[in-house]
């Protein structure tokens, strides 16, 4: 990836070039459970910003002090204590949000990116490159789930943030909603054509196969075995 | 770097690691805790206000709930209780107190709460708590995935529904999850709970719609489409709450009162 040690780099790469969800395929499991609506995703997505950002920071700051016997658990350690400190904070800032999150906040701990970059990136880095990176990262991945979100809560609830668009039948509308977009299994659908329409973009996000299939065997080829 | 992976720093990193996070992580949890308390405490009283059609914009919550009188009443006999303190009586965990609590034989576990209910119960008067003009109950039951939470209010006659409203529940998004519906939940005011000379509930949800010739229509509700088992869950949870382990001996009072009157 082009140009990535400058801040601007930085911030934009993560978000079409180097997607941690559509190019690195990390962290889809909250991408799944917390996209049926657009707020819940964007709060999501800010959450998962000031955890990455920060881990990203302090793992940095201590980064030569670090005994590599440890290293997973202490970069463990600082996510940890810093979800537990976004979570307190949106129970007591955005509580009827941090309901509807509920457990999913937590699980931002379990998110590959966070872990990721502070392994792949905050290790060999300054703290403040560090910083960016995680708030580039951070801003991928809350694109990918500010789409997601779109498709599923405009199919799903018929609305956008909330805001009605297409008037549901349950609500005297036209409109007949598609419930398996409330589900979590949409997310995978709507993902997996999201990253279609990138790679079909930037062809060069295409992974070459790791084997090739070969042609079905002929069946003039295959009767001496019978 | 060799230095680094001696066992004295390695000691030393993670001792001090962990001393600096636990600071941290307990700080936020200390400082933010009345905060949070607040919320929740705001949320409870929102969602009562809510069922009760009492919310008024403009006005704050705490304002509005000064209105309602929170008493808490012996579900047995139906009676005020005096030495349990409202604002500080938790419902829910009571029913771990076997002191607070009974056991409930599987049939007359309609509602689905575990075999375990609590003997005592909040309530919410608004109004003159004497002669209140809604009786707020809370009541709760297992619908298809969840134990659906919420409150039902009720006018002064202990009979007539204001609303019903879930504050928890965690139905199929789309189908069971209606419940929170505002045009589902616009059905309910003016349903009655009881049957006339009779402590046995007969409110229930009923597939096909109701219309103004159905027979007993003022005992019925429309049911979800497409969510059998929430719908029946309502059902239950009800005919639990308003019958004899519930707040049958309660709301007799009311009954009582209003027909002698």
């Amino acid at each position: 990836m082009a140009k990535t040690d400058t801040a601007r780099g930085l911030l934009i790469t993560p978000i079409f070039q180097n997607n941690p969800i559509a190019l690195q395929i990390l962290g889809i499991c909250s991408a799944l459970a917390v996209t049926n609506s657009m707020s819940t995703s964007l709060v999501m997505g800010l959450a998962v910003i000031a955890v990455t950002a920060f881990s990203n920071m302090f793992v940095s700051l201590i980064r030569n002090h670090m005994p590599s016997s440890i290293r997973i658990i202490i970069q463990m350690t600082i996510i940890a204590s810093l979800v537990i400190v976004v979570d307190q904070l949106l129970r007591a800032f955005a509580y009827d949000l941090s309901k509807q999150l509920s457990v999913f906040v937590g699980l931002i701990i379990t998110n590959c990116i966070v872990m990721g970059r502070a392994e792949a990136y905050a290790m060999q880095n300054g703290p403040v490159l560090s910083f960016l990176d995680g708030v580039g990262n951070g801003l991928g991945y809350t694109f990918i789930l500010l789409a997601v979100g779109f498709f599923r809560e405009l199919l799903g609830s018929g609305s956008v943030f909330g805001m009605t668009i297409m008037p549901t039948i349950n609500n005297g509308g036209w409109y007949v909603p598609n419930g398996l977009m409330l589900l979590p299994p949409s997310a995978f659908f709507v993902i997996g054509l999201l990253i279609w329409a990138i790679r079909s973009l930037s062809p060069q996000q295409v992974e070459t196969s790791e084997f090739r299939i070969t042609t079905n065997t002929k069946p003039h080829t295959a009767q001496g075995s019978v | 770097m060799a230095s680094n992976d001696s066992i004295k720093k390695t000691l030393t990193v993670a001792l001090s690691l962990c001393v600096v996070c636990s600071v941290v992580v307990s700080t936020a949890a200390v400082a933010l805790r009345p905060t949070q308390q607040q919320n929740q405490e705001l949320d409870r009283k929102t969602n009562i206000l809510q069922v009760a059609n009492l919310m008024v914009p403009g006005k704050s919550v705490e304002q509005q709930f000064g209105e309602i009188t929170q008493r808490v009443v012996d579900l047995r006999s139906g009676k005020y209780v005096d030495d349990i303190d409202p604002d500080r009586f938790d419902q829910i965990a009571s029913t771990q107190d076997p002191a607070m609590s009974r056991t409930l034989s599987g049939p007359q576990d309609r509602a689905g709460l575990g075999g375990r209910v609590e003997n005592y119960a909040t309530v919410y008067l608004v109004g003159d708590p004497d002669k209140p003009d809604e009786i707020i109950l809370p009541v709760r039951g297992q619908g298809l995935w969840s134990l659906m939470l919420g409150y039902l209010a009720l006018e002064g006659d202990g009979n007539t529904v204001v609303g019903l409203s879930f504050y928890d529940q965690g139905e199929t998004p789309g189908l069971g999850g209606e419940v929170d519906n505002p045009r589902w939940k616009s059905l309910w005011p003016g349903k009655e709970i009881y049957p006339e000379d009779s402590t046995d509930p007969a409110i229930r949800l009923v597939k096909g719609g109701v219309g103004s010739n159905t027979p007993d229509a003022e005992h019925k509700v429309d049911a979800l489409s497409g969510a059998t088992l929430t719908s029946t869950g309502v059902t239950n949870l009800l005919q639990f709450w308003m019958g004899d382990e519930g707040f049958a001996n309660y709301l007799a009072r009311f009954r009582d009162t209003s027909q002698g009157a």
